[in-house]
């Protein structure tokens, strides 16, 4: 029975993607795009039937296909694990999943290729699935892999614009250097253990004996490496904010709260590994706390709409992964399922926004939208409120879990992840000031036909933006479901916070310097009602910021300008070498049955001449040159 | 009585024969007219008949030179097919030059 | 230098010159006499060799057959006086290399080979007078009999073939 539910589970977003490619176009648009909603709800329903399961029996249900690879004493099998971390991740996917499927029906609808884009967002949870549910590495790594492509596909949609080509192919390559560290940790996992099942990992390694320390800090850095790749961090993560090039569904789907997601997911179910190496768990806060800050400085200056929400990303991932390199697991994957929460509904607000200016992106050609479109503005300000860490939001308790535990243990993480969610705050009123308040500053057209979305645009908004207010409840300090519903995934249980006077000293530090924020941004933009300046105005420290402090042009010279010489300098020089030995091979075959045809000559004479000699030839070789007789 | 072999020795007929059938290898890749050159055919096949007399006498045996026999026989016949082919060219080439016979020409 | 060898030097010179007249005389017709006379000098070889019924048959059939056919044919294409062109002269010089190498070879084989020749013994029986001759030819048992009766077919076929070959062929109306 339980077999049977969970590949209904896996395989309904598969189906959805196989008709929707196939008979999409006969479909029709409305018909495909249902499809592919209803292919995700369906899976939405079965994991929610596995959730109360577990949410009451407590047992994790694993599934075994069949046999994969059988070498000696290495097996690795093709199963699924349904426990408390994949059926929560599983939720929380299709969840939002289904929504954003429900979204793009109305928000792709002008488009002609509307049922491409379903399959290809099928196809996404699918492998977003596989991913989560695999019982080992390797499944782990097919989804992993799929969710990469997905990507590509999704972000490069509209493949007439080369701009947006050439953000989906670093996306996917960016993806894939981090990969690279991934399959070398899985190497070195199953070199180690001589297994990549996780339950059978688990065991392996709270039993203890005899692990070579060193072995498995160079595993937990290579599977960072690949995790970093996947969630942008630094320094793999200029590909999320040009990942904006697709269309918004995407960006919120896979680019806020599923694909980048797979990185803290894949640490957190390694968690007894990463325990084991402290150093690495160390690299892992570092890391994350510097991505959050610089990611943040960064959105302070952005006029696209989308790339502040997508540096915005950058920075909440980086606290998520400062959480896990604390070793607070279960505070890193609340505040997973809060962001998810709050900034789907950010993203498929700006969207909606987009969707209203027909296509226009830059937020200094928006303003005074609230009127506009009420329900676009209190949810994204609800979102917003959230994202800043303004109490009672959900955002409030997980920021605060994190930045409490990062005090206990490094004040520096501390100040820094204060400071980048002071400078979030900043920005994201920042954006809801520029969008919503004071005057519309775009083109007359566009303020005629101004309007609220559709229906099917708003429900999800209103749904996520619900989420996003009273998220917060799964885990509440000193009473958290949350901790307890994952306590069995984790060996070091993580004592909970007692509120005392630190705690709420810091709750106080946060919330103030979110107001501070806030403030700033209302003093500039409202008060002030400053605009920000055109492109060729921007100066000094701004600009720096303006252009994301030139990483990209770094990477650009320093690693794609040399990969471009050395494969020009193998097209030149190398594959014309080859080609003149291959092709060479056929000339001198050539050449020689030319010369060889002479002998043929058609003249008698010649004939017995040949005749003679050949005569000669064979009888001295046989007996002259015998040296016995 | 004495063989002739005593008297001469059986190397001077093999010398004698051998140079005999070069003389005919020559005059094969020499002229050009083919006629001339059945003739030095001939004059090949003769000088093996020579040699296998010669070793008839050495060995005392008659096979010798019932292989001469026959050997002249097959001569004979292969004269007169050669012959017939020859003039059957010339009918239709007009001449029988060995270089005007290029047809095989690959 | 007893009289055998003086006759059998003279006999040898006389084939080996005749033969080499042959091929190097212009006239085709010279050189079939040249050829007639190299053919009668074979036939003294074998009288030496007192193989008396071999060299009648010799000199029947190759002078008095076989070189009155090729006289036939020469007169028949009309090649009395034949001016030919030679062979271009690189042809020419490697008919004359491959004859030096030719009959170095064959002679470095019989040189090398040290045959042992021991005495000539003669048993002094009849080995090869036409009487044995024949018997050996035509014995039944380890004889030559069908070997005989293959060659008469053969001599039937050439004759049919010679005449099929050069007939006319019918013009076509």
């Amino acid at each position: 029975m339980d077999i049977n539910l969970a590949l209904v589970l896996l395989l309904a977003p598969f189906l959805g993607f196989l008709t929707n490619i196939f008979l999409g176009k006969s479909l029709g648009k409305n018909v495909s795009g249902a499809i592919g909603t209803i292919a995700v709800a369906i899976s939405f329903a079965m994991s929610l039937f596995f959730f109360l399961q577990i949410n009451q029996t407590g047992q994790p249900i694993s599934i075994h296909l069949f046999d994969w690879i059988a070498i000696s004493n290495f097996n690795i099998e093709f199963g699924f694990l349904l426990d408390q971390l994949s059926l929560l991740w599983l939720l929380f996917v299709t969840g939002i999943g289904s929504l954003i499927h429900l979204y793009s029906i109305s928000y792709m609808h002008d488009d002609e290729n509307m049922h491409k884009f379903f399959a290809y967002l099928n196809l996404f949870v699918f492998f977003m699935i596989t991913l989560v549910m695999g019982s080992n590495l390797l499944i782990m790594f097919i989804g992993w892999e799929g969710v990469g492509l997905c990507s590509y596909l999704l972000i490069g949609f509209w493949y007439k614009n080369q701009n947006y080509n050439d953000a989906a192919k670093k996306a996917f390559i960016m993806n894939r250097i981090g990969d690279l560290g991934f399959l070398v940790g899985i190497f070195i996992i199953g070199a180690l253990f001589n297994t990549l099942d996780f339950a059978t990992l688990k065991a392996t390694i709270l039993a203890g004996n005899n692990l070579n320390a060193y072995w498995i800090g160079a595993a937990a850095l290579a599977l960072f490496i690949g995790a970093s790749g996947k969630s942008a961090q630094i320094p793999l993560y200029t590909w999320l904010p040009d990942a904006m090039a697709g269309p918004t569904p995407v960006s919120a789907l896979i680019h806020a709260a599923t694909m980048v997601t797979a990185g803290i997911f894949m640490i957190t179910r390694l968690n007894f590994l990463f325990d084991l190496a402290p150093a690495i768990q160390n690299i892992i806060a570092v890391i994350g706390a510097i991505t959050a800050l610089v990611a943040a400085t960064i959105g302070l200056v952005q006029n696209d709409i989308k790339k502040v929400l997508a540096y915005s990303t950058v920075s909440q991932l980086g606290l998520m992964f400062l959480a896990l390199g604390l070793g607070a697991y279960e505070i890193a994957v609340f505040h997973v399922i809060t962001h998810a929460f709050f900034k789907a509904c950010l993203f498929l607000g700006s969207g909606s926004v987009i969707h209203a200016l027909h296509h226009e992106q830059d937020m200094r050609k928006m303003g005074g939208l609230r009127k506009a479109m009420p329900i676009t503005f209190i949810t994204m300000l609800i979102s917003s409120l959230a994202i800043s860490g303004i109490f009672p939001l959900s955002g409030f308790w997980s920021k605060d879990e994190i930045l409490m535990t990062a005090y206990h243990q490094s004040p520096v993480l501390w100040v820094i992840g204060s400071i980048a969610s002071i400078l979030t705050a900043f920005y994201m009123f920042r954006l809801m000031y520029l969008t919503f308040f004071k005057e519309f500053r775009g083109s007359e057209e566009q303020k005629h036909h101004l309007h609220e979305s559709p229906a099917l645009i708003t429900f999800p908004l209103i749904v996520l933006a619900i989420l996003a207010a009273i998220g917060g409840l799964i885990s509440l300090p000193g009473h958290s479901w949350l901790n307890h519903y994952l306590e069995p995934l984790f060996s070091k249980a993580h004592e909970a916070h007692h509120l005392g006077t630190t705690e709420y000293m810091l709750m106080a530090i946060a919330t103030v310097g979110a107001l501070i924020g806030i403030g700033i941004a209302y003093a500039k933009y409202i008060k002030q009602a400053q605009v920000p300046e055109e492109d060729e105005k921007i100066t000094g420290f701004s600009k720096v910021l303006y252009n994301k402090y030139y990483v990209d042009e770094v990477y650009d010279a320093i690693i794609v300008k040399p990969i471009n010489l050395l494969s020009r300098f193998f097209r030149d020089y190398v594959e014309t070498a080859l080609a003149a030995i291959v092709f060479g091979f056929g000339k001198a075959a050539n050449e020689l049955s030319y010369q060889g045809k002479k002998i043929q000559n058609g003249s008698i004479g010649f004939y017995l001449f040949a005749f003679v000699i050949g005569f000669c030839a064979i009888v001295s070789y046989l007996i002259l040159a015998q040296k016995k007789f | 009585m004495d063989s002739v072999l005593n008297q001469i020795g059986i190397e001077n007929y093999i010398f004698l024969s051998v140079a005999l059938f070069c003389i005919g290898v020559f005059g094969v890749l020499y002229r050009r007219n083919a006629i001339i050159v059945f003739m030095s055919i001939e004059i090949m096949l003769n000088a093996v008949n020579l040699l296998f007399v010669a070793f008839s006498t050495y060995h005392q045996d008659a096979q010798g030179q019932v292989f001469v026999f026959f050997s002249m026989a097959v001569a004979a016949a292969e004269v007169a097919v050669g012959l017939a082919i020859l003039v059957s060219i010339f009918r239709n080439l007009g001449s029988i030059d060995v270089a005007n016979l290029k047809n095989l020409k690959g | 230098m007893s009289t055998i060898l003086i006759i059998f030097s003279i006999l040898a010179a006389v084939t080996l010159a005749s033969a080499f007249m042959t091929i190097f005389t212009k006239n085709p017709i010279h050189s079939a006499i040249y050829l007639v006379i190299c053919f009668f000098s074979i036939a003294g070889h074998y009288l030496l060799f007192n193989a008396q019924f071999l060299a009648l048959v010799h000199i029947i059939v190759y002078s008095g057959a076989i070189m009155i056919l090729m006289l036939f044919t020469l007169m028949l294409m009309n090649l009395n006086k034949e001016d030919e062109v030679h062979k271009p002269r690189i042809t020419r010089l490697g008919a004359v290399i491959s004859f030096c190498l030719i009959i170095s070879i064959l002679i470095a084989i019989f040189v090398q080979t040290k045959p042992i020749v021991g005495p000539y013994d003669t048993t002094g029986e009849d080995y090869q007078s036409i009487k044995v001759l024949g018997k050996v030819l035509l014995d039944q048992d380890n004889g030559f009999m069908v070997a005989f009766e293959f060659a008469s077919v053969l001599l039937l076929v050439a004759m049919i073939g010679a005449v099929l070959l050069s007939k006319k062929e019918k013009s076509s109306k």
